[in-house]
């Protein structure tokens, strides 16, 4: 009970109290650059859930069992079998390598996706693959997996049991694109709407939508109550 | 066109931040104190001096094809240095800036660069040119950290500027300005104010101008490279 109280709190957390765009300041390129039309804005966010996802789900695996130097890592099992006297320590270097690792894990699953899209449902394709290639560099994807990989991953090693950390991890890689679409939605609404109204010459544009996320970031601010930090 | 040119229009011409509305997420997300501003930009502009002489000295030799790739394991390799350097000797600026360090990978300001002035020019032009664009980053980062560090603390680089007899009577600090809300309020009445004093609104009006990000990115993402294309039509 205590786990499923955990998961509601990062649900919660992850989409209202800690909004990835509008409170960690993750994704912000796209969210100011594609949020002018509603079905955009829509298209990204979904394309951005998507990937967000599977990138939580392949770097919890692969930082589990490559990146974390203990008699679970692969390299040194692989080692092991070769020459019986290294010792985990022997891979302490494996650590420094995430950054490089989750950029072309993203990468590459980035490409995999859109091909896999293109090949199986046209109609997805259509309404995702434009987008899909941006996402390789937008700053959400690549935050969710590194703050996985501080907050949840080691979770295995003493309190929740290792299922419970793999499943932790993916719920916050799904929430988090929840939360990034309905900020793009709330916004891209928003943007509709400045079009018509006599907006000031020097604000109109980006420095008006900024304005306008402070102001979505101020409301987001109030659901700092809902959750315990 | 001269180095020195090419430093004045990083820095003000194509100011990343101003003009060109890209790596907005560390603008906004580190900019609680001056500190952090300057340090963020000056390990930035580190990783963009790196890459753009690396990626500018071997643009004979990586293919056209696999570009993108080469230049994402360049990138990361050296702020993986950045970020094991600033471990060692600036632990607390590190801790500080926290997960904005090795998003330096993602910062759209260092691909965007490597594929439209590196990939193209000899490297002492791309030094020059990784000079002022991060020139012109700091200078963004300590813009805004600074009017946000004054309103929001009333201070400045962690000193506090006005006599205490101010803060004591007049001077209330504006909390929200260090809060997340205060970044986006205090960016866009910067940007805004920019366009005013610039004459930029132009830009800023203009449709495609709100979406530097997905040209960009567009551009260095699906651009099919040209030996390429010239292959197809013989």
């Amino acid at each position: 009970m205590e786990t499923f109280g955990q998961l509601v709190a990062i649900v919660i957390g992850v989409i209202f109290v800690k909004n990835y765009v509008l409170a960690r300041f993750l994704g912000l390129c796209p969210f100011i650059g594609v949020s002018k039309k509603t079905d955009a804005a829509l298209g990204m966010g979904m394309a951005v859930t998507f990937v967000m996802t599977l990138a939580s789900l392949v770097t919890w695996i692969i930082h589990r069992y490559l990146l974390i130097p203990d008699s679970s890592n692969l390299i040194y099992i692989i080692a092991h079998a070769f020459k019986p006297d290294v010792v985990p320590e022997d891979f302490n270097f494996v650590s420094t390598l995430r950054t490089l690792t989750f950029i072309l894990v993203i990468a590459a699953l980035v490409q995999f996706v859109e091909m896999v899209i293109r090949k199986v449902s046209p109609p997805l394709y259509e309404a995702l693959g434009i987008y899909l290639p941006l996402i390789t560099t937008n700053c959400a994807v690549m935050g969710v997996a590194i703050l996985n990989s501080q907050k949840f991953f080691d979770a295995g090693g003493e309190g929740a049991p290792l299922a419970w950390s793999f499943i932790f991890a993916l719920i916050q890689g799904f929430c988090a694109g929840i939360g990034f679409t309905i900020a793009m939605l709330l916004m891209s609404g928003i943007r509709e709407r400045l079009e018509i109204l006599p907006v000031p010459k020097a604000f109109r544009g980006v420095p008006i939508a900024f304005v306008c996320t402070g102001c979505m970031a101020l409301a987001f601010m109030g659901f700092v109550a809902l959750v315990k930090s | 066109m001269k180095v020195g040119a090419v430093i004045r229009e990083g820095i003000w011409e194509r100011n990343p931040v101003f003009v060109l509305f890209l790596g907005l997420c560390p603008v906004l997300a580190v900019t609680t104190s001056l500190k952090n501003g300057v340090g963020m930009a000056c390990a930035a502009t580190a990783v963009l001096i790196c890459t753009n002489t690396i990626i500018s000295a071997m643009r004979k030799i990586i293919p056209a094809e696999i570009r993108i790739p080469c230049f994402i394991v360049i990138i990361a390799t050296f702020v993986t240095l950045v970020d094991l350097v600033m471990k060692a000797y600036t632990p607390a600026l590190n801790e500080a800036l926290g997960i904005f360090i090795p998003l330096i990978v993602v910062n759209c300001i260092i691909l965007g660069r490597a594929e439209a002035f590196a990939s193209k020019n000899s490297p002492g032009m791309a030094v020059g040119d990784a000079i002022g664009i991060g020139l012109g980053f700091l200078i963004a980062l300590v813009i805004v950290s600074g009017v946000r560090e004054i309103l929001g603390a009333g201070q400045i680089w962690g000193v506090n500027i006005f006599p205490q007899a101010f803060y004591d009577k007049v001077f209330a600090p504006i909390g929200v300005m260090v809060q997340a809300p205060g970044a986006f309020l205090a960016l866009g009445c910067l940007l805004a104010l920019f366009a005013h004093m610039d004459n930029r609104r132009v830009r800023c009006e203009r449709e495609e101008a709100a979406l530097p990000w997905v040209d960009t990115m567009d551009e260095i993402l699906r651009k099919v490279p040209e030996k390429k294309k010239k292959k197809k039509e013989e």
